[in-house]
């Protein structure tokens, strides 16, 4: 019976592994094509979920979880079109300390604005309640939401490997003096990796408002786990970050079946192992820009 | 020639005292008439929220007493900052007393803050009034003769919600997996959580640990369902009693629910329908008193929501300071050690008044159990909780909910 119960939370750190991916994945993106740590990544996580509230008042559900990764990813087109930009060639710590600073500057605004106490966000009624496979139990709504993210998950992939605009993007990440001399700008997309990934974040949020607490710092709760991902999986590689959010889901929930107390510190001791072991993560490819 | 207009020096002066309340401390020192007393409390991290309350509360109080001609004729200055963690609570209590001219500090929500809090105002001998920190520790082993502790202890928050599981029949013979936050107040909690099912017969078949950042319950969920216990009975603090109950109705489980810990920001945080059990609070926003009723709607007409139980702490807390600076005619710290020593009774919005314990300086106070209204009964997003019948019960002294003297390791 022992290992059934370590079996299930085995599988339920699968379904997980999309909740981490959803965030970690944009943040790899952004980094490996425009040398840029986003800190402020998990304030559009936030922003995505409390956007979702104010859609789901108006809309709906389907609708607040389609529309909030639109809205936030305008935004992200300012951000990068204003801000973002001019810190790709510039001193890492500066954009560092810009989107620090901008992360604390969006969760005020979101203060300011939904207010400090947390906002009620409920799944709704048809997605309620849990489905029983064999032994093991599964929330009806986790399961909506894995198979959604691996849906996002398989469109980003084809974007960036079968098509032109993939082809580009993935050689600006390893030559981007090459596709300068082959004529091709990058910044254009540059614009569209950033509003990609802060729109991945937003559904993040959005999916996870109904089944964690919507308050102004959620997206400082999450934005180190984000990274434990990225840096586990390795730069510049979409399945590193893939393998790595499910293993820190996997190793998270057996953690918490031998030793509850150990379980969020977990992450890290597999990150220290990792960086032991593999510096450049565990599918990190070499890019020379970082060297 | 220019005249300097005598509206524009006035003016000029007054954007300065407003300066000096943002954000230069220093120049504000210069106004020695001004009783100025220090506030943390936590604004950010898995208890902001209720922070957040708590803040609104205190500066209504700190209004209206200063629009009533403030305190001996002096007005009040709250200054509030946030506490952030232990560390930073205490460097921040020690500078608003050294730097900033505070007479006294109040606040705190977090155990652990409490505590560091409570050491800073013993070495500078001044007083704290710790307000939201609920741990039996602070007003046992720890205690000290400077602090006074507003909010219930965890032992009275176990058997307010206790007396009701018992009547459920959920505690005797019954298997109870604990789930427990993993810091001070948490270990406090769960502690006298232990203590009282040991007592009336419960056998616990789990209690695990969970880290105060946790957002995710899943792995716990499972290990729930695994246990398939009688009775689910938590020892959580701020954002995750929200996290829990809302994955705990995410899952499904058919197992009872309590917990001896839930501020009312978190239980509205969660929403209807994904709170379900038997819960202690201390105050809420639908009591049937007058006086409670009076601060209810003038709270809500300020910010356009009720009061939370920590906005209502924090109001009447400042309250009881007023009361008795005003009465001892005195901000200096003996004399009001000497006056609260003294067990005078205090105005608590509830329907018995309340009073601080000379000996553990607890305030003793009603505290209510509650459940959670059928779907559909709630008039709006703030309307779910079923306040139960106070305890103690009106012909009960005040303090059979609390540790006895006997019971408490207090000594000042």
């Amino acid at each position: 019976m022992q290992w059934m119960f370590l079996l299930e939370q085995v599988v339920n750190g699968l379904v997980l592994g999309g909740y981490y991916l959803l965030i970690a994945l944009g943040l790899s993106l952004i980094f490996s094509v425009g040398g840029v740590v986003n800190l402020a990544h998990g304030a559009f996580y936030a922003l995505g979920a409390y956007v979702s509230l104010e859609i789901g008042k108006r809309l709906g559900f389907i609708s607040a979880v389609a529309l909030s990764p639109v809205v936030v990813g305008a935004l992200g087109i300012l951000f990068e079109r204003f801000i973002l930009r001019r810190f790709y060639t510039a001193d890492p710590i500066l954009s560092l300390l810009v989107t620090f600073g901008l992360a604390m500057v969006a969760e005020q605004m979101i203060r300011i604005i939904w207010g400090a106490a947390p906002l009620p966000a409920s799944i709704p009624q048809e997605l309620k309640g849990a489905i029983i496979i064999g032994d093991f139990l599964f929330s009806r709504y986790r399961l909506t939401l894995l198979a959604i993210v691996i849906v996002v998950l398989a469109a980003i992939w084809l974007l960036l490997h079968k098509t032109s605009f993939g082809r580009v993007v993935r050689a600006g990440i390893q030559r981007p003096d090459m596709v300068a001399a082959l004529g091709i700008r990058l910044q254009p997309y540059m614009t569209t990796i950033v509003a990609l990934g802060v729109g991945t974040a937003a559904l993040g949020g959005a999916l996870f408002a109904p089944i964690t607490i919507v308050h102004p710092a959620m997206g400082a709760e999450i934005i180190t786990a984000a990274f434990v991902v990225v840096v586990i999986g390795g730069l510049g590689s979409f399945w590193g970050v893939v393998l790595a959010a499910i293993l820190v889901g996997v190793v998270r929930g057996v953690t918490i079946h031998f030793l509850p107390p150990a379980g969020e510190p977990s992450m890290y001791v597999l990150m220290f192992l990792v960086l032991l072991l593999r510096p450049r993560g565990l599918l990190g490819e070499r890019i020379e820009k970082f060297e | 020639m220019t005249r300097i207009d005598r509206r524009q020096v006035l003016k000029t002066g007054a954007a300065f005292a407003g300066g000096s309340v943002l954000g230069f401390p220093a120049i504000g020192r210069a106004q020695a008439n001004v009783i100025k007393i220090g506030h943390l409390t936590p604004l950010t991290g898995f208890l902001g929220a209720l922070g957040g309350y708590a803040q609104l509360g205190v500066k209504m109080a700190e209004e209206e007493i200063n629009k009533a001609g403030g305190v001996l004729g002096r007005p009040l200055e709250v200054m509030s900052e946030d506490s952030v963690n232990p560390a930073t609570a205490s460097t921040k209590a020690q500078r608003m007393l050294e730097q900033n001219g505070a007479t006294m500090l109040l606040g705190e929500i977090n155990s652990a803050s409490a505590k560091t809090i409570m050491q800073v105002a013993a070495r500078n001998k001044r007083l704290f009034m710790s307000i939201g920190a609920r741990s039996d520790v602070l007003r046992g082993k720890d205690c000290n003769r400077y602090t006074f502790h507003v909010d219930i202890p965890v032992t009275v928050m176990v058997n307010a919600a206790g007396q009701a599981l018992l009547r459920e029949g959920l505690v005797k013979g019954k298997r109870i997996f604990s789930i427990t936050s993993d810091y001070l107040f948490g270990h406090d909690l769960a502690k006298a959580a232990k203590n009282f099912y040991v007592a009336n017969g419960g056998n616990q078949v789990g209690d695990e640990l969970v880290a105060t950042d946790a957002t995710d319950f899943s792995p716990y969920l499972l290990k729930i369902r695994q246990a398939k216990p009688d009775l689910v009975s938590t020892n959580l603090g701020g954002n995750q009693v929200t996290n829990f109950v809302k994955q705990y109705a995410e899952f499904g489980l058919p197992f009872p629910i309590a917990g001896f810990n839930l501020n009312t920001a978190d239980a509205w945080a969660a929403g209807e329908g994904n709170l379900s059990g038997i819960w202690p609070t201390v105050w809420h926003h639908d009591l049937d008193i007058p006086s409670s009723k009076t601060f209810v709607t003038d709270f809500t007409k300020k910010f356009g929501k009720p009061p939370e139980n920590h906005a209502w702490i924090e109001y009447v807390t400042l309250k009881i300071m007023a009361q008795a600076m005003t009465e001892t005619k005195s901000t200096e710290t003996d004399a009001l050690i000497a006056y609260f020593e003294k067990e005078p009774q205090f105005d608590l919005l509830k329907a018995r008044k309340g009073y601080f314990r000379s000996w553990d300086h607890q305030l003793m106070q009603e505290a209510y159990p509650f459940t959670v209204k059928p779907k559909g009964q709630a008039k709006d997003q703030w309307d779910f909780l079923k306040l139960g019948s106070a305890v103690p019960a009106a012909d009960q002294p005040l303090e059979v909910l609390a540790p006895t003297k006997e019971q408490s390791e207090c000594k000042m």
